[in-house]
């Protein structure tokens, strides 16, 4: 059987993928502060280096993570320290154009117009993050494809469940193939088949891309994170790998799981006890 | 066969299963086949006429993948209309349809007002509402309360002053015809009701750039209200900022306005505008 089409092969690797990286972290911050409202210190002197790689954002609600998040979405600016993103400094005056570019993000509130199918809402995202208009469909339906909705994807978004909207969230944050991933709580709203589902696909972007997840739930981060990253009080309080977090707790600590004793031992420093929660 | 083709002893090999060839014979052959059609033609000749095994799994293959494919998935109804409609967005948000719809709604309102001649006298109410018009749209294109996906656009790199005046701009493309026909019919001069329009337009720009679109659309009509709305309704005759001898000032600010938008045009990125 014969194609009409003859197959030329070309390379499909441009000079900019072989390009060097000129910087040895995804995300580099040294005494990092935001400010947010008057006077609050949402991130108060935050060291941290992130590479390629999972990473799980771990802290109690009010511990700055969503601000944290914010400000690496480049949507907040830092108050004082320095903060580079991909080798290039944030905070500065400039528009940080080239950098949005390659920066995929969800938001915590996650708000989309009702009126829109999946499609369009998602090209829509393609169009404000300035992917070449050429690559739009294709990368609209790639990142549709990569969160299971390619079947929804003409249905308007006032019809979908909250699950299926967090999913399209995932993909408007993919579809610029950003090498900074910022997730802000992209579990909420997903069922445990999934929550198992999105897992795989962390694990998949993990290879190349630089993922930072925040969540509350422990489970989410022994299951796909490389990294955690614990943070109370805009201060990071812990930086290792899964199973470092978990030895870190013993069987006197609060916890069903090892990773939760130790998350509660970490967390347990006597001058951060305030209240019952 | 010319060099450029593989010979008929490879191609009757490949087509028995390769077993007779050495492997980077098969290698070979494989890729030329993917590249060569005269070379899958007679391949399939070949087997077609001497190997009824292979050729009976092709022919099954075929007949399975054969209703799938002469289906063409139907064109969705609508879908042309809705090609033109997802483009919408890159000038306006839903979010910004409500505003529009009132800030029309209040000329029309003003227009009948004016023709029916009611209450004020000699003032013309167009006139008094044509400057703040535009600005409730343009509040709406960068608030953060009222945009749902606002968070999104403030990390976008598309954020910036070019999509500021995009939305200023279709804001603009519906208020100011509607007050083209609404001053027409009543009779004002056109830019009597066009200057002050634009310098309210490019001064909330301006002011934007530092305290955020929406604040700054709120300062500008309550000062409007405060210097123009209650003389005009306290004298029963227009204010002096709105006859004719009022409009270098008016050309003034728009100048004003729009030199402080370009020189401030790097503050259009950051959240402070979407507050």
């Amino acid at each position: 059987m014969t194609t009409g089409r003859e197959h030329h092969m070309t390379s499909a690797v441009t000079a900019a993928d072989l390009a060097p990286t000129a910087y040895a972290w995804e995300i580099e911050a040294t005494g990092l502060k935001v400010r947010v409202g008057r006077k609050r210190m949402a991130v108060d002197g935050l060291d941290l280096r992130l590479g390629t790689g999972v990473h799980g954002l771990l802290g109690p609600n009010g511990a700055g993570k969503t601000t944290l998040i914010r400000t690496l979405a480049t949507v907040l600016r830092p108050t004082g320290g320095t903060l580079e993103m991909l080798g290039e400094p944030v905070g500065g005056p400039g528009e940080h154009r080239a950098l949005r570019r390659r920066i995929g993000y969800l938001p915590q509130e996650f708000g989309y117009y009702k009126r829109f199918t999946v499609r369009e809402f998602v090209e829509y995202m393609a169009w404000l993050k300035e992917v070449p208009k050429a690559d739009v469909p294709a990368a609209v339906q790639r990142a549709v494809e990569r969160v299971g909705l390619a079947d929804r994807a003409d249905e308007r978004m006032k019809a979908l469940s909250g699950g299926m909207v967090r999913r399209v969230g995932i993909a408007q944050a993919l579809v610029n193939d950003p090498a900074v991933l910022l997730l802000d709580e992209p579990t909420v709203g997903l069922d445990p088949a999934q929550r198992l589902r999105f897992r795989e696909l962390l694990q998949e972007l993990g290879t190349d891309t630089c993922v930072l997840v925040s969540t509350h739930l422990v489970e989410d981060v022994a299951a796909a994170c490389t990294d955690v990253v614990l943070f109370a009080e805009g201060r990071l309080v812990f930086q290792g790998t899964p199973d470092e977090l978990a030895a870190a707790g013993g069987p006197e600590h609060v916890g069903d799981s090892p990773l939760e004793r130790g998350y509660s031992a970490l967390l347990q420093n006597p001058d951060r006890e305030r209240g019952s929660w | 066969m010319s060099g450029e083709h593989a010979s008929q002893r490879i191609i009757e090999g490949y087509a028995h299963g390769g077993t007779g060839l050495a492997a980077d014979e098969v290698w070979a052959v494989e890729a030329h086949l993917e590249a060569c059609r005269v070379c899958r033609d007679r391949l399939s000749a070949v087997v077609a006429a001497g190997v009824p095994a292979v050729a009976s799994l092709v022919d099954t293959v075929w007949s399975g993948l054969e209703p799938r494919l002469t289906v063409t998935p139907a064109m969705r109804r609508g879908r042309l209309r809705r090609a033109w409609l997802s483009r919408l967005p890159r000038w306006a948000t839903p979010a910004m349809v409500p505003w529009l719809a009132m800030a029309v709604a209040v000329t029309l309102l003003a227009l009948v007002l004016d023709l029916v001649g009611t209450g004020t006298g000699r003032v013309s109410m167009v006139l008094l509402f044509a400057p703040v018009l535009p600005v409730l749209g343009v509040a709406a294109s960068w608030s953060r309360g009222l945009d749902p996906a606002y968070e999104l656009t403030a990390s976008a790199p598309r954020a910036g002053l070019d999509l500021v005046l995009r939305r200023t701009a279709s804001v603009l493309g519906v208020v100011v015809p509607v007050l083209l026909v609404c001053g027409w019919a009543t009779g004002v001069m056109v830019a009597q009701w066009l200057l002050p329009c634009l310098a309210f337009t490019a001064a909330t720009l301006a002011l934007g750039g530092v305290v955020g679109v929406t604040r700054a659309a709120v300062a500008l009509a309550v000062v409007w209200a405060v210097v123009v709305v209650a003389p005009t309704a306290a004298a029963g005759r227009t204010a002096v900022t709105l006859r004719t001898d009022g409009l270098p000032v008016w050309a003034l600010l728009l100048a004003l306005g729009t030199g402080v938008v370009i020189a401030r045009r790097g503050a259009y990125s950051v959240l402070r505008t979407h507050r």
